[in-house]
């Protein structure tokens, strides 16, 4: 039996145009358009045809990218909103956690308004009077349950929105994004009580960024992009589906972002950004200047290009140029390079930085104690790094060629960025290789998730 | 439309905690408390006698009556009356939150805020009632039982009207400064501070098309005048306007359901 059923649903918003924004009867009387205001002239589809379905007992997680259209399917399904056209069939009590505490008053007591709130979500007087104590002792706010709401801390609200949400005992449940707000702790109690829902067998509907919720504890996915269904079904296929393409989507924003610098470095025009200090006497007039001090410059490209860089490439596992890898990859740092004459005295240098702007490596062939011999016309240089041992996040690349006493040939600073993607959520800027390891007596075995989430399938 | 009215009487129990919330907000924190709800009314009358009956000539023409007294009884249900438009018309507004947040019923906004005065209407009553035993103004039991039926024609006359603004002004914003105007309008075209029959009577044919004037001559009838109650013809004619006008802004409200989540 299926619990919610939504039947090609879309949902027709009305766009804003600035003729329209600020709208009065004044306006509408005097331009005669009263009936045709409150038509449409200018729309946007949120929803575009979503069909699926959720069986009882199912928990479903619903992934896209900010404005795919999650929320309004939740609202739909909530009832909140109309779909334009399409059906959303729901049987039994629904609960919405869409916003906590969204009707409270900021000037009457905590109990008072858990008996408004419950009422409001459809619970008689004496059924939250039943579960008062129980609402209470989840929020945790036993000591300030008489004081106005107005006084509570952003978390003591929300804590006690969700207890009076969860304790209506709905059959199916909507939950957007409630877990990406609170403690780390409220965080887990709010799984767990969903994990006990599942367990009494109600339907859980849950929009959510967080991935590993819902590859954890999902029975199936729905992936929304654009207000349409990009994938449903296995969680795992889904999410997988989905970081590919969010990825895709990445690597494009970084290639465009790397050009646009490249371009800027080559023009010469770091303005703001590289100290703009002229060295003199140095270098053949190439564009770009070398900056006073090397370790405060930020992007930019200088040198003599006696000896030049021509092209940098970031090559991932799949042999193919990149710019998001994962953790642990073996990845390829290729220098496309053109000496004009040949040159005896050279060094190719690589440095990597994190967002923070901290150098997290950096090396050259001459502290290797590779000495050079000569580089003559067009060759490839490259770095390979067996594993990228690197924790999650961007990173910025330099590559150089200069003379072993330091005067540059090319020097590229922080011109290449690309994204670093780990599964473990560790932190720092270094990932030695590791494993744990116990003696008898202390026991640990992987994690699942939080009680109650078992995957039962 | 049926259903929806239907779903009104199942939302009881809501409406009720929100007027009673309504209630203990508006005073939270002053220092009187409740006690404003009495007050208020008091401190109002204070001010309207001051004016007609110091400042300007006395717009009434038998002159050994208790004027204050005339003031009040027609003074009493305009601020209900007015309140309640004006609090309609902001519900949806204000309630924002609900409406794009929460399952909510829509209509109940608007009724909980009509609702809510009508309870300091009732607040104040007593103090009425004090002054009118005070002044041993004959209160016979055959007008006082009209009473309630004028209360509830203005029930369902602040309803059909607060329904039908509260669903028109998440379209169009400006209803609110609209609104303020034309209740000083419509409150000096009622004869709440001078008498009907001081009205000339060419004037007296457009007073008649306000349905305040026939709240306002009842209740004065009822409360402050002697004699039988006359005016029951045009009490009856309205109550049938405005359970007229109470579907006629149900209808519009719940035509408009739909777009006040969006349009909020």
């Amino acid at each position: 039996m299926h619990v919610i059923e939504a039947a090609n649903v879309s949902k027709v918003y009305r766009r804003f145009g600035r003729r329209r924004q600020f709208a009065t009867l004044k306006s509408a009387i005097i331009t005669g358009s009263l009936i045709s205001e409150l038509h449409a002239d200018e729309t946007f589809r949120a929803l575009d045809d979503v069909s699926f379905t959720v069986g009882a007992g199912k928990t479903v997680g619903i992934i896209g990218r900010n404005g795919s259209g999650k929320s309004t399917m939740l609202k739909c399904v909530a009832g909140i909103t109309r779909p334009t056209t399409g059906t959303v069939a729901v049987r039994g009590r629904v609960s919405a956690l869409i916003e906590l505490g969204a009707g409270f008053h900021p000037e009457i007591s905590g109990r008072e308004n858990v008996f408004i709130n419950g009422i409001m979500l459809g619970l008689s007087k004496a059924e939250v009077g039943r579960r008062f104590d129980e609402i209470v002792q989840f929020a945790e706010l036993e000591s300030f349950i008489d004081a106005p709401v107005k006084t509570y801390s952003s978390g003591m609200y929300m804590r006690l929105g969700f207890a009076v949400a969860i304790n209506v005992d709905p059959d199916v449940l909507l939950v957007d994004e409630v877990l990406a707000v609170g403690d780390e702790g409220f965080t887990h109690k709010c799984l767990d009580k969903f994990g006990e829902f599942r367990r009494r067998g109600k339907t859980i509907l849950l929009v959510t960024h967080g991935l590993g919720v819902i590859e954890r504890f999902c029975d199936e996915a729905l992936w929304l992009d654009h207000g349409r269904v990009c994938g449903l079904g296995d969680p795992k296929h889904v999410v997988d589906a989905y970081v590919t393409e969010v990825e895709a989507s990445e690597e494009m924003h970084l290639a465009a972002a790397d050009a646009k610098t490249r371009e800027a470095a080559e023009r010469g025009d770091t303005s703001g950004r590289a100290l703009p200090v002229a060295v003199p006497g140095e270098g053949d007039g190439a564009a770009g200047t070398p900056p006073t001090d090397m370790f405060l410059a930020a992007e930019g490209r200088w040198g003599s290009r006696e000896l030049e860089i021509a092209d940098v490439t970031l090559v991932g596992e799949d042999g193919h140029p990149g710019h998001v890898f994962h953790s642990g990859d073996r990845v390829t740092v290729r220098l496309a390079v053109h000496a004009r004459d040949e040159i005896r005295d050279f060094a190719f240098g690589v440095a990597i930085f994190n967002a923070g702007r901290v150098c997290c490596y950096g090396t050259n062939t001459s502290i290797e104690q590779l000495q050079p011999e000569f580089v003559r016309g067009r060759g490839e240089v490259r770095f390979v790094i067996d594993r990228l041992d690197l924790t999650e996040g961007t990173y910025k690349l330099d590559v150089a060629a200069h003379k072993l006493d330091g005067y540059p040939y090319d020097y590229h600073r922080q011109l290449y960025t690309f994204r670093v993607k780990s599964r473990v959520k560790d932190v720092g800027v270094y990932r030695p290789a590791h494993t744990w390891e116990f003696s008898e007596s202390v026991r640990l075995r992987h994690a699942e998730g939080p009680v109650g989430w078992e995957r039962n399938r | 439309m049926v259903f929806n009215l239907r779903q009104i009487v199942r939302y009881r129990a809501l409406i009720q905690a929100l007027v009673a919330r309504e209630l203990k907000a508006r005073y939270r924190g002053s220092v009187l408390g409740f006690f404003w709800s009495f007050i208020n009314p008091l401190l109002l009358l204070l001010v309207y006698t001051f004016v007609f009956s110091v400042v300007l000539p006395r717009p009434m023409e038998v002159e050994d009556e208790n004027y204050a007294l005339f003031l009040f009884c027609g003074l009493l249900p305009w601020t209900w009356f007015s309140a309640s438009l004006s609090d309609s018309a902001n519900a949806l507004l204000v309630g924002g939150n609900l409406i794009k947040k929460v399952l909510f019923p829509a209509e109940v906004l608007p009724i909980v805020s009509v609702l809510a005065n009508m309870m300091h209407f009732f607040f104040g009553l007593p103090i009425l009632l004090a002054f009118l035993i005070y002044d041993r103004t004959p209160l016979t039991a055959g007008e006082l039982v009209w009473f309630p039926f004028v209360v509830l024609v203005q029930l369902v006359l602040s309803l059909g009207i607060g329904l039908l603004l509260a669903a028109l002004t998440v379209h169009f914003r400006d209803i609110k400064d609209l609104l303020s105007n034309l209740l000083t309008f419509w409150f000096f075209s009622t004869p709440i501070i001078y008498e009907m029959s001081f009205v000339p009577a060419g004037v007296r044919k457009f007073l008649n098309l306000n349905p305040f004037t026939h709240l306002a001559i009842s209740y004065q009838e009822i409360l402050f005048y002697k004699g039988p109650f006359g005016h029951w013809k045009w009490l009856v004619a309205l109550a049938v306007a405005s359970v007229l006008v109470f579907f006629v802004g149900y209808f519009v409200f719940d035509r408009l359901r739909d777009s006040f989540a969006e349009e909020v």
